[in-house]
């Protein structure tokens, strides 16, 4: 363990170097150079890209991989303008952004890496863990603005949305609600553990969140009568599921094909599953 | 050899002063430049007025009146959290505090400056929005009241240190020439030094309206985030500070909402652009007026 922790504190220091000293010179921060893999994209497969960096590198001495976020908008545009050769990304890429990618000669390849199913979270304390999606969708676009009108206790309703570009939100809004508009006045947080924490603090919330980022603080509902659950998300029952995407220029070649096909292997998809979510393997099978 | 010295020296600092100057330039091209394709494809009015803000749906609505009006309520509320506290801070400490007073306050508010923004978001998200929540029973804490009251106590410093200065500036022949004439300290206090340092004063409050208005994070975390106008202090909004920052992440580039968040932050430079001369008119009289010269 000892000899690849210190080739990894030595690519470290060598990259910060390359950084400091000869920023100028651009030939440095070619990433084919030192088999420097970039991986950026969505938050929601961060952990996943993290974790499955971490492993990796303990595997491959000589490898070099670093991990960013910035959402998948940021990701699919890095590897448009060549500063990543790994996009992750939890939607799939948009027609403009194809367009794009082959206007600046970029073949997006696309791997499906894990499964992600979106739950439904209340607080604890309110007893309307079982809706549907009609009932969501009637929540999130106003129709609905108190829990006794579905049946639940009298209390205002406080609506937790992500911003409107977030990856969650797109699957969300596809999802569940049919394209419809939120409500203007919804809560709209940055993130999924923000999500969790809001939800967790307010009586009358309702919130929706990346299955691994559900917590025991919150109430995940029942959607249509199906449990939010790892088998219902990866059997494709749950209706608030959706893959989570790699991209590539092209199929993935060298230290990038081998970095995707250790995710996709038995040991990758464990990664996956301890990062909350669900394997994209079980699935095919 | 030392002639060549001293005009190199001359040419070093000369380049380092103007950099700033071309930074400036530089972010004022590039915000025009980036809003500018937004601004050809819709009426100005609609944006600036505009009900709705819908970037990513089909087709976009980018009406930015309910950030504008959210950046708006919030940093009035926080001007009325931290100007009395700031300016009594300032009077306090120059006019009545002891020595020893004077010395442990003063460090204290320049920590207080000195907590990054994030520390108070999360201070403000975890521990005062469940307390407002619980205390008004209030759907939620996260709201423009919330927000108003941490703000205000970030821009407390700012207020405070730079009305310090403002006091500190009033020559004390006044204030000795107003206890003369038999004036007590209340007297002179409120009658020459506050009138005196007024300008001053007014300076360091537009300065923390400045720091209010720009200020993110704390916004983002604590305001809630509701793009809908605000219709009472107590609703849940989203300045404009908060929505460049949660959308830039994911917007593709070169959309509309790419520009139409690049508009925001070329409206949100204008409005501290007007601040900050505002600022600075005032706080050229105050000097003149006191005989300091410019």
């Amino acid at each position: 363990m000892q000899v690849p922790n210190t080739a990894r504190l030595m690519n470290i220091s060598r990259r910060f170097l390359c950084l400091i000293v000869l920023l100028p010179a651009l030939s440095c921060s070619d990433p084919e150079a030192n088999n420097i893999i970039t991986i950026k994209g969505s938050t929601t497969v961060l952990p996943v890209a993290q974790i499955g960096a971490e492993v990796f590198m303990d595997r491959h001495p000589g490898a070099d991989i670093s991990v960013q976020g910035g959402g998948s908008g940021v990701g699919i545009a890095s590897l448009i303008d060549g500063t990543t050769q790994i996009a992750t990304s939890s939607r799939k890429i948009k027609k403009e952004e194809t367009a794009k990618a082959k206007a600046a000669g970029v073949h997006p390849f696309e791997t499906i890496v894990a499964m992600d199913g979106i739950a439904v979270a209340v607080n604890p304390s309110n007893s309307m863990d079982r809706l549907t999606t009609p009932q969501i969708r009637d929540i999130y676009t106003g129709k609905v603005s108190n829990w006794k009108e579905i049946g639940g206790d009298d209390r205002e309703i406080v609506v937790i949305s992500r911003d409107t570009s977030s990856g969650t939100f797109e699957a969300f809004e596809k999802l569940a609600l049919d394209g419809q508009k939120v409500r203007p006045d919804a809560l709209v947080t940055a993130s999924n553990q923000v999500v969790n924490m809001t939800v967790a603090q307010t009586p009358g919330a309702i919130g929706y969140l990346g299955y691994g980022y559900l917590s025991d603080r919150v109430r995940a509902a029942s959607v249509d009568g199906v449990r939010c659950s790892e088998e219902t998300i990866r059997s494709g029952r749950y209706p608030l599921a959706r893959p989570l995407y790699i991209y590539t220029n092209g199929r993935p070649t060298g230290e990038v094909e081998r970095f995707i096909d250790f995710l996709l292997s038995e040991e990758g998809q464990r990664l996956v599953k301890e990062q909350g979510f669900i394997s994209a393997r079980e699935r095919s099978l | 050899m030392r002639h060549f010295k001293e005009t190199l020296y001359k040419w070093i600092f000369t380049i380092l002063a103007f950099a700033s100057l071309l930074f400036l330039v530089g972010i004022i091209l590039t915000l025009f430049r980036e809003s500018y394709p937004l601004l050809v494809r819709h009426d100005f009015f609609d944006i600036v007025f505009g009900r709705f803000w819908y970037p990513t749906y089909d087709p976009p609505e980018f009406g930015m009146f309910p950030l504008i009006a959210a950046s708006f309520v919030v940093t009035f509320g926080a001007m009325a959290v931290c100007v009395p506290i700031g300016v009594g801070t300032a009077l306090f400490l120059h006019e009545l505090a002891s020595a020893p007073q004077r010395a442990v306050m003063k460090p204290v508010i320049e920590i207080l400056a000195g907590i990054p923004s994030i520390v108070y978001g999360f201070f403000g998200m975890i521990i005062v929005a469940p307390f407002i929540q619980n205390l008004l029973g209030i759907p939620t804490g996260l709201n423009a009241f919330t927000a108003s009251l941490v703000l205000g106590i970030m821009a407390t410093p700012t207020v405070a240190s730079l009305a310090e200065d403002a006091v500190s500036f009033v020559p004390s022949s006044f204030r000795e020439a107003s206890l003369a004439l038999g004036a007590n300290q209340w007297q002179t206090l409120t009658r020459v030094v506050v009138p005196a340092a007024g300008s001053g004063i007014s300076t360091a409050i537009i300065l923390g309206i400045g720091r209010a208005v720009g200020e993110t994070m704390t916004v983002l975390m604590v305001a809630g985030g509701a793009a809908a106008i605000p219709g009472s202090v107590f609703d849940p909004v989203r300045p404009m500070t908060a929505t460049i920052a949660a959308e830039m992440g994911e917007a593709v580039m070169g959309s509309a909402h790419f520009h139409a968040l690049f508009a925001i932050g070329l409206i949100l430079f204008l409005i501290t652009l007007v601040v900050n001369i505002f600022a600075e008119i005032i706080s050229r009289r105050f000097r003149l007026k006191l005989g300091l010269g410019r």
